[in-house]
């Protein structure tokens, strides 16, 4: 569903992905590590089209069509859904009104027709539940006062919503304490339906003890330098990147 | 980014018609036989004559004000012409089906139905078009109810003791500069009365349309409120395009006495110029209430118009447990200037005010807050709360605020918050990662950004607002 090939991108002038060429298929979770500065979160932003990332080669296929040739909201409305590291606030914007918002966009462009208000309100009562977020959150702004862990599970419901085909987790772990890890691993289990892909970036292998990825790859200095199983990020976590690194050069 | 927002904010203006209607409009300058004629025309009484010449020499010995955060190249006040009405407005239409269809077709292009059955629902209309009043929809269902909402200058002949009383009271003819212009030469506007205990059954509202070129319109509104009454009052402005600068000097004096509730919202659209800063309406206005014992005056204003604004809708809190409020949305794009806020004037004990203001700056435009709290030494227990947000939007604008505070009474609480934001990149790529464009998205966030004033305006405008902003914020995706 997602094929990457020879992928380089720069930001602000600095050549950050090399050559880098990836593929997954539907249903996989492809774990992405590797030290800071290797190109970890750049990767989700050429993916998702963040302004300020350019492609300088390579090219991406999406379910067939041309990834990088869409506008952003046109790459969301296909599927690709980006959980934010650092989730921005909109104040005085409703949650509930920014959920249906984007919720409507995506009917529309699978041609379904828009949900009802009432329609919508249950099922986003429903999925605040699942993730453990109160009721009250849906009419606040978005992200508007909430903690850090209010802030991610707030993505993660959004993504249930949003019922995307490819998720791309980026750090979704770090500055989470145990319990909202938990609850952010189970959303994420929640929607492995053996059709849905993850990439899921971290930074440790303790968010991957909750979502145990197919794929395991290590990011060094803009390309994969090392592709394994889930017990190459056992051992990752025992010994670092330093060797791999060393083995790259 | 910056030139991607560019792109979005670029305006349609889509009141920027012109009626061609024939019109009396009177030579250019202005001299005491101008405002002889205006006076005439209007066949008013000696006094008010009277009243305009007092104002008019003040006038001539004051200076035109340069404080405010606005250039522009002086007015030449004798280039002006200061009346101008269409020509079948001269034997005085009597009803609806004498107007001038040209006149009703105007304001049905501007979404302002006049014929009562397809006007909106529960709202009485006053139109007044350049310097006169067209036509009052629902005259008859208020007078039912003992409320006066007709023209100004009829007022003056058919309540002569409520004007002589009241007009002047809140703003006298010396307050400055323009409204001792205006004063002088106030050709038409509405006039309120709200008699005593009355809730005034509908919502009232003046709609202010300039057509005539080298024109400047003057008109005066003036409410009244008296004991334990209730008013909800609406104005909207719109004008044609046009490459000259055009002047709009009003003067608004409301009254609440004791007990009573005066509830004013602004949309004013008046045309901004063109993207390079051409044309465009000189919006110098002076507004001003007085509250008695436990009286409340909210003024609400959504500004999306004008190439300069200048105005300060206030409150005098006379009486004892009196409550001021201001809500303001001031959006400026390209050249737009605006110098624009409120002024708080406690006096009585226990007083109130609140204070919420808005600022969106675009393009290359200026915006600025400012604001006066005072707090008079008799004024114990006043309570003032003020907040300032200001909006911006690409690289190029420029927010400002002026707060001035003066308390002479140690017991008074005065607040003061300020923010300055941008619609940032982050919040533009979260908006679209999850579906929406752009356009939406920065709409979506202009309307979060002034929610808390939006929901002080009557629900009938708060979505008309809403939409307002949107147009104003529209344009291509570049």
């Amino acid at each position: 569903m997602l094929e990457i090939r020879n992928l380089s991108a720069r930001v602000e002038g600095n050549d950050i992905l090399r050559n880098l060429s990836l593929t997954i298929k539907p249903g996989e979770v492809h774990a992405i590590m590797g030290p800071n500065g290797a190109g970890k979160s750049t990767l989700g932003n050429v993916l998702s089209g963040r302004p300020g990332y350019e492609v300088t080669g390579g090219e991406v296929q999406f379910n067939g069509k041309d990834l990088l040739a869409m506008e952003i909201e046109e790459r969301a409305r296909e599927g690709v859904f980006l959980a934010f590291q650092y989730p921005v606030e909109i104040p005085g914007v409703s949650n509930m009104e920014f959920l249906k918002a984007s919720v409507d966009a995506r009917r529309r462009h699978q041609g379904l027709p828009e949900l009802s208000s009432f329609d919508f309100m249950k099922l986003a009562r429903e999925t605040s539940k699942r993730v453990d977020l109160d009721q009250a959150f849906l009419k606040r702004g978005v992200n508007e006062g909430f903690s850090g862990g209010e802030k991610k599970r707030n993505e993660i419901m959004q993504m249930m919503l949003l019922e995307p085909a490819l998720c791309i987790l980026d750090e979704t772990d770090s500055g989470l304490d145990i319990d909202a890890l938990q609850v952010v691993a189970a959303g994420v289990n929640a929607m492995r339906d053996g059709q849905r892909s993850f990439i899921v970036v971290t930074h440790y292998q303790r968010l991957l003890d909750y979502i145990v990825p197919d794929y395991v790859h290590v990011l060094a200095a803009g390309n994969i330098v090392r592709t394994g199983g889930k017990e190459l990020a056992l051992e990752l976590e025992a010994r670092g990147y330093s060797w791999l690194e060393a083995e790259g050069a | 980014m910056s030139e991607q927002v560019e792109n979005l904010i670029r305006k349609d203006y889509s009141a920027g018609f012109h009626t061609t209607i024939e019109s009396d409009t009177l030579r250019p300058g202005l001299d005491e036989d101008v405002i002889r004629f205006i006076s005439a025309k209007k066949e008013e009484p000696e006094w008010m004559l009277e009243w305009r010449l007092k104002a008019y020499r003040a006038w001539l010995e004051m200076e035109e004000p340069t404080w405010a955060h606005v250039s522009y190249p002086l007015v030449n006040f004798q280039a002006l012409s200061y009346y101008s009405a269409p020509k079948s407005m001269a034997n005085k239409p009597k009803s609806l089906d004498e107007v001038d269809p040209e006149l009703l077709a105007t304001y049905a292009k501007l979404g302002i139905p006049l014929h009562e059955q397809e006007a909106l629902a529960g709202v009485a209309v006053d139109a007044v078009f350049d310097s006169v009043s067209v036509v009052t929809t629902y005259r008859v269902k208020l007078e039912e109810a003992g409320v006066i909402f007709c023209p100004i200058s009829e007022a003056v002949k058919r309540f002569p003791d409520l004007v002589k009383k009241y007009l002047g009271s809140v703003v006298p003819q010396k307050d400055n500069f323009y409204a001792a212009l205006n004063s002088a030469v106030f050709s038409d506007g509405s006039f309120v009365y709200i008699p005593k205990g009355v809730r005034c059954p509908m919502e009232l509202s003046t709609y202010f349309r300039i057509n005539e070129m080298n024109t400047g319109q003057f008109e005066r509104t003036l409410i009244v409120a008296d004991e334990g009454s209730y008013v909800s009052y609406l104005e909207g402005c719109t004008a044609p395009m046009r490459d000259e600068n055009q002047l709009h000097a009003a003067v608004v004096e409301l009254v609440a006495l004791d007990d009573a509730q005066i509830k004013y919202s602004t949309v004013q659209n008046w045309y901004p110029g063109d993207k390079e800063g051409k044309g465009g309406i000189y919006n110098f206005v002076t507004k001003r209430g007085i509250c008695h014992r436990n009286a409340r005056i909210s003024w609400t204003q959504v500004e999306t118009g004008s190439a300069i604004t200048w105005k300060y809708p206030s409150c005098i809190l006379k009486g004892d447990n009196s409550v001021g409020e201001f809500y303001s949305v001031a959006l400026t794009n390209n050249l737009q200037q605006a110098d624009t806020g409120t002024k708080m004037i406690h006096i009585g004990k226990n007083t109130r005010s609140t204070i919420v203001a808005k600022g969106i700056s675009a393009g290359r435009s200026q915006s600025a807050y400012r604001g006066l709290v005072r707090i008079n030494a008799g004024a114990q227990g006043a309570r003032n709360y003020t907040q300032c947000d200001s909006l911006l939007i690409g690289d190029r604008c420029g927010a400002h605020t002026f707060p001035y505070i003066e308390s002479k009474n140690a017991s008074a609480v005065i607040e003061h918050e300020a923010t300055t934001s941008k619609v940032s990149d982050d919040q533009l790529f979260l908006c679209q990662q999850r579906g929406l464009d752009a356009e939406k998205a920065v709409s979506m966030i202009v309307n979060g950004f002034c929610r808390e004033v939006f929901k002080e305006l009557p629900m009938e405008f708060a979505v008309e607002a809403g939409k307002l902003l949107e147009v104003s914020l529209e344009g291509s995706v570049g």
